[in-house]
């Protein structure tokens, strides 16, 4: 029983074969090679970056990234060649433009808007909560009430 | 009154945002090229390795670069449109032959027919990656000074013909009989 167990370990490391293995000539280059495959979406599984996919597409694109590196081109200038080939959609953090003011700008103002129906709520309780009796009419109704309590 | 009116509109408001974002298709990622010059590239034919394609020779014609490949399932679908306008003989089709076998690509088109002018031949997807193809088949439509116009993503149908591609390919011609 152990011996399949060993064996089963053993294979199960075949598993890692089916992603290519990077190697850079130093830790600048694989530092920046990790942080394009996690920020670089691949455009066939969308909601899956580079680093993550193993559809065709993906790998062909770190390869082209590993290729660039090793060119010795820096990190925007390989961000800029996937963005002019694929838009800004290839970023998972999208540069603030006109089209994408919406997308950062909409939770602020998804907070202002529910500040402002808050503050609107707030107001409206608290003038609930103020007695719309003039003092004359409170003192009646205070008499009123008190010789109800005396009849008790 | 107010009080059921005002979440009746939100509610209005929300099912036509959702009914919209069901619409959208987000696969059809708008492509950069739009309105640029069409990269440049030169590759050699699919069938004659002495011969050479590259964009510029198309300079002066609206044409259409269709991206295709004997494994690509959904090419198969969009094949007979192809044929059927190769055949009207409206606009020159150019493919992309993309991360093929020579030997498959050349057996596919002698068994569903040959709807290009030529076919250039990129098995290691390089061309692809520089004009942003991410999901065979995609058909660009190219004017005369070579700036890309249109990018379809997908498979083409009658409609997408008829409507986009067709009208604009016409408009395109008969401004370039006019300068």
């Amino acid at each position: 029983m152990k011996l399949i167990y060993l064996i089963t370990f053993l294979f199960s490391f075949n598993a890692y074969a089916g992603v290519e293995v990077q190697t850079f000539d130093n830790q600048q280059q694989e530092q920046t090679y990790k942080k394009l495959v996690d920020e670089l979406r691949c455009l066939v599984c969308q909601n899956q970056n580079l680093a993550d996919s193993n559809a065709e597409l993906a790998q062909d694109l770190r390869k082209k990234i590993v290729e660039m590196i090793e060119a010795g081109k820096s990190e925007q200038q390989i961000v800029d060649y996937m963005v002019a080939r694929y838009g800004d959609f290839v970023l998972y953090r999208p540069p603030l433009n006109k089209n994408t003011f919406l997308l950062w700008a909409g939770p602020f103002l998804i907070l202002l808007m529910g500040l402002i129906v808050l503050a609107v709520f707030v107001t409206r309780q608290k003038n609930r909560d103020k007695p719309s009796l003039s003092e004359e009419q409170q003192q009646r109704a205070r008499k009123l009430l008190d010789e109800d309590e005396g009849d008790d | 009154m107010t009080r059921f009116l005002l979440p009746l509109f939100g509610f209005i408001g929300l099912v036509v945002l959702l009914a919209v974002g069901l619409k959208l298709d987000p696969r059809e990622v708008p492509s950069p090229f739009i309105g640029k010059p069409a990269p440049a590239f030169s590759l050699s034919h699919l069938h004659d390795d002495t011969k050479n394609f590259s964009p510029a020779k198309m300079k002066g014609k609206v044409w259409l670069f269709n991206v295709w490949a004997s494994w690509c399932v959904s090419c198969r679908q969009e094949h007979p449109l192809l044929m059927e306008l190769a055949k009207s003989k409206q606009v020159p089709i150019f493919g992309l032959n993309y991360k093929d076998d020579q030997n498959n690509a050349m057996l596919w088109l002698k068994q569903w027919g040959n709807p290009y002018q030529a076919s250039a031949f990129d098995p290691e997807g390089g061309v692809g990656i520089d004009w942003g193809v991410y999901g065979v088949p995609e058909t660009f439509v190219i004017d005369q000074e070579g700036i890309v116009r249109h990018k379809h993503i997908g498979v083409l149908k009658q409609s997408d013909l008829d409507e986009t591609i067709m009208p604009m390919v016409k408009k395109l011609q008969s401004t370039g009989q006019q300068s």
